[in-house]
């Protein structure tokens, strides 16, 4: 693995700064955490979160929209804001001379943006235009309505926002969830490439360092929840959403369920691809991934299959699932091992993909992993290990959605015994 | 970063960008087929071939294929368009015979009848996801319209029927004619001996056929027209719209490529402000393809269905005056400096490279570094985008839409 430093610093006002130097490259990665995601909004004002992330970077401190955008440009900064379940996330990368100057417009988006009021009318029609263009898209809607019935509320926000509550949302939402979640407390920042760590600190204090105001409140879980199981959809394919739980990045057994899901899904010999796919040829994309919330997970499959043969590969993938577990092989194992080596060093290759790392380790696990720590803990699992976690974590209960023409047999809360 | 190439006999070229300081390496085939050369009665076979390859030879089965590829931890897959099929590797160093071999060997690969019957199934799949992703549809739609009568209007996935007509004989003989070490470039980046690769080579590609096909690289010279595709059930309007652009060797494609940033590029460009930031489309961008022999601009517009009309005749009325007055050097400044940025980010991991080195070599016999691209882009003038536009002005000459409008 290459060799890796990590300094962490912590501001006097809350702000978490963790930096990577990588001697290795040219560029710079700044990956900016605020804790204003969806699951923070104010009830029955689902996409606040995202119009927040499209107003901050409409205009801040002295510049306008345009200003703004011109400025950024003209420092190669590639840059998003997105928001998640949890967080805003502002991710940033340019070539790591033009940092300094970078940081400058990114603490500015963060600290001072302008909320004009007729960027913001522009900005909610521009956001019912996305949300319209993923009613067109079925299988965006379909992981989007999954994960909506998978997690109690508010966990199971989307965080693209929703069509019903964006009317509802006015500049004046937008401000108060800016002022109440967008502050010091609970802000990380990851910062990974050509760097030199001290002064970068120096710079972040004098950028952040008088920044005011307390952590959000605790969520409040509320009651779920739509189960229904199928979204009538014009569509050449049936789109097939299975969720089932798994164990959150912060389990001690995280390690385990990783592995259990890549065996069934990581690369083109896993489970799933063979059985559907290989061997069946029932659908061109079908694959499985572990979303992880703070304290809950699910494994989250899709398939996507033409309307006749629908049936039988959710038959077929159902299966696959309920069987899996005891038969999971040493060469399966070592195949996911392989895997998880080579990604690990291909991180080591790249700055965004380490700061984005480091602020999500941090978020997870309250401190940062290193590569050679990771690939420690991978190397270190034994057949019967993810042979006994996958046992005991399959499923009784599966949550079937499908999108499509027309219902398949299996929907909603399907159990597991009743298939067998 | 050092560069190296060589021929071998059988006619394949091999082409390095050495690397010591990353810790991968990236290689690919880069076979010169696709859509564009393949005849009426196999249409698809190029892109099912792609697919086939990984179904084995006499001494691997398919899962052998997929088993190996994962037991080493390859980052793999392939692609096809209208002229190239890529097979492509990433990996750690240490790896690289092994995964060379492999690679190697499946690029002639038994194409079995079973495997052949199964996998047409996977590729109708892939025709139907496609088909649920109104904004492709509108790109495969305009691309066999915009070129009607070129061979770069032929479709790369093809049709149902054209899938379930083709036979294993077909593709067999399809892959015969063009698999020759002529029409193949292999390209690699990174951290790797340049001696290993060449001893690789001769162990694994010598025996490869050797030869070359011909492909008719005229200029296309498309006509224009409107085609509406009312799809009952979708919410939006997809739009795409193709005019002809500079082909893939001609010197005023760095023009072409600077300013479909200037103009169309996802944020800060000049339809982003006119149509994104006031909220009047979800998406509104300018691209430019490089073909072999010609080339397109391409305009897609995703609005609601009412505002069409009115959109698309915004985006006429501001390529007219690019047309008439060029950028302002201001825009031109920024592009660069956004577009110098993306080039060395993008350079950092060999997968990044690996595309630009094969794509040089197999359409301009030509190696450019990053810093080649930095110095070009350097130089550009508003001169040089006027005097490209002279020739190649910015159009809608071609229009594809797919949404609940039954007319535009």
């Amino acid at each position: 693995m290459p060799e890796q430093t990590i300094v962490l610093h912590t501001m006097a006002n809350g702000v978490t700064l963790i930096i990577e130097p990588m001697a290795a490259v040219q560029s710079a990665a700044v990956t900016l955490q605020l804790p204003a995601g969806v699951s923070h909004e104010a009830a029955g004002k689902n996409g606040t979160s995202a119009l927040l992330g499209e107003m901050m970077l409409r205009g801040a401190g002295d510049l306008d929209s345009r200003g703004l955008s011109t400025a950024l440009d003209n420092l190669g900064v590639h840059h998003s804001l997105s928001p998640g379940w949890f967080h805003l996330t502002l991710s940033a990368a340019t070539v790591a001379t033009r940092l300094p100057e970078a940081l400058v417009l990114l603490t500015d988006i963060v600290r001072k943006p302008r909320f004009d009021a007729d960027q913001f009318a522009n900005c909610r029609i521009g956001r019912e235009q996305i949300l319209r263009s993923i009613e067109d898209e079925p299988k965006q809607k379909l992981m989007i309505e999954l994960k909506r019935r998978c997690y109690a509320p508010p966990y199971n926000r989307p965080v693209e926002g929703s069509l019903k509550d964006l009317e509802g949302i006015s500049l004046d939402d937008l401000s108060q969830h800016y002022q109440r979640c967008c502050v010091p407390q609970g802000a990380v920042i990851g910062i990974a490439g050509r760097v030199d760590p001290e002064q970068l600190i120096e710079q972040c204090e004098k950028l952040f360092g008088d920044w005011e105001g307390e952590l959000p409140p605790p969520i409040t879980e509320l009651e779920p929840r739509d189960k229904s199981g199928h979204l009538d959809h014009e569509s050449t394919q049936t789109h097939i959403g299975i969720a089932y739980p798994t164990v959150p990045v912060r389990h001690p057994d995280y390690y385990r369920a990783w592995a259990a899901v890549s065996i069934l899904s990581g690369g083109m010999s896993s489970r799933l691809f063979t059985k559907v796919r290989e061997e069946r040829g029932l659908c061109y994309a079908i694959g499985a991934s572990l979303n992880s919330l703070r304290d809950r997970a699910r494994v989250l499959c899709y398939a996507g299959t033409t309307n006749e043969r629908a049936q039988e590969t959710l038959d077929v993938t159902l299966q696959e699932l309920a069987n899996y577990g005891d038969d999971v092989t040493e060469s399966e194992l070592s195949r996911c091992k392989a895997r998880a080596k080579s990604s690990l060093i291909m991180q080591g290759e790249s700055a965004m993909s380490r700061s984005g790392s480091l602020v999500r380790d941090w978020f997870h696990l309250g401190r940062i992993t290193t590569l050679d720590e990771i690939r420690d803990r991978v190397d270190n699992l034994t057949v019967e290990e993810v042979r006994e976690f996958a046992v005991n974590n399959t499923a009784q209960q599966f949550q079937v959605l499908t999108i499509g023409p027309e219902p398949l047999s299996c929907q909603g809360q399907v159990d597991l015994g009743a298939l067998e | 970063m050092k560069f190296e190439k060589v021929v071998l006999d059988n006619g394949l070229t091999i082409v390095g960008e050495i690397n010591p300081n990353v810790h991968s390496v990236a290689f690919g085939f880069f076979v010169r087929t696709g859509a564009r050369d393949e005849t009426t009665g196999v249409s698809g076979v190029s892109h099912f071939l792609e697919h086939m390859v990984f179904k084995g030879t006499e001494t691997r089965t398919a899962a052998d294929v997929n088993r190996l590829f994962d037991e080493v931890g390859a980052k793999y897959n392939a692609s096809t368009s209208e002229e190239i099929t890529l097979y492509y590797a990433a990996i750690l160093p240490e790896y690289f015979a092994e995964t060379f071999a492999l690679l190697a060997d499946i690029m002639y690969p038994s194409l079995r009848d079973d495997d052949f019957n199964i996998e047409k199934n996977v590729i109708l799949e892939e025709i139907g996801m496609y088909d649920d992703m109104p904004a492709f549809s509108a790109y495969e739609k305009l691309m066999e319209s915009h070129f009607r009568g070129h061979p770069l209007s032929q479709s790369i996935l093809g049709s149902v029927e054209s899938i379930q007509a083709l036979t294993a004989d077909q593709m067999r003989q399809y892959h015969r004619e063009h698999y020759l070490a002529g029409n193949i470039t292999l390209a690699v980046a990174g951290n790797i001996e340049w001696s290993e690769v060449l001893d690789l080579a001769n162990q694994h590609c010598q025996h490869w056929p050797a030869g070359q096909t011909e492909r008719d690289i005229t200029e296309a010279t498309p006509t224009g027209g409107t085609i509406v595709i009312p799809k009952s059930g979708t919410v939006q309007e997809h739009v795409a719209q193709m005019s002809p652009a500079p082909p893939s060797a001609s010197p005023l494609r760095f023009a072409a490529e600077i300013l479909s940033v200037i103009v169309g590029d996802d944020s800060n460009s000049r339809l982003y402000w006119e149509l994104i930031e006031p909220g009047d489309a979800e998406a509104a961008e300018l691209g430019y393809n490089d073909y072999d022999g010609s080339g397109a601009f391409m305009t897609f517009l995703s609005c609601r269905p009412e505002d069409t009309a009115r959109l698309l005749a915004k985006i006429g009325e501001l390529y007219d005056d690019i047309n008439q007055n060029g950028v302002t050097e201001a825009e031109l400044e920024q592009a660069k400096n956004k577009v110098a940025s993306r080039i060395v980010l993008r350079s950092e991991r060999p997968m990044g490279r690996l595309s630009a080195l094969g794509s040089n070599w197999v359409y301009r016999k030509q190696y450019r570094s990053v810093e080649d691209d930095l110095n070009t882009l350097h130089q550009l003038t508003t001169d040089d985008i006027a005097e490209m536009l002279k020739q190649y002005p910015l159009g809608q000459q071609s229009t594809v839409a797919i949404g609940p409008l039954e007319s535009l």
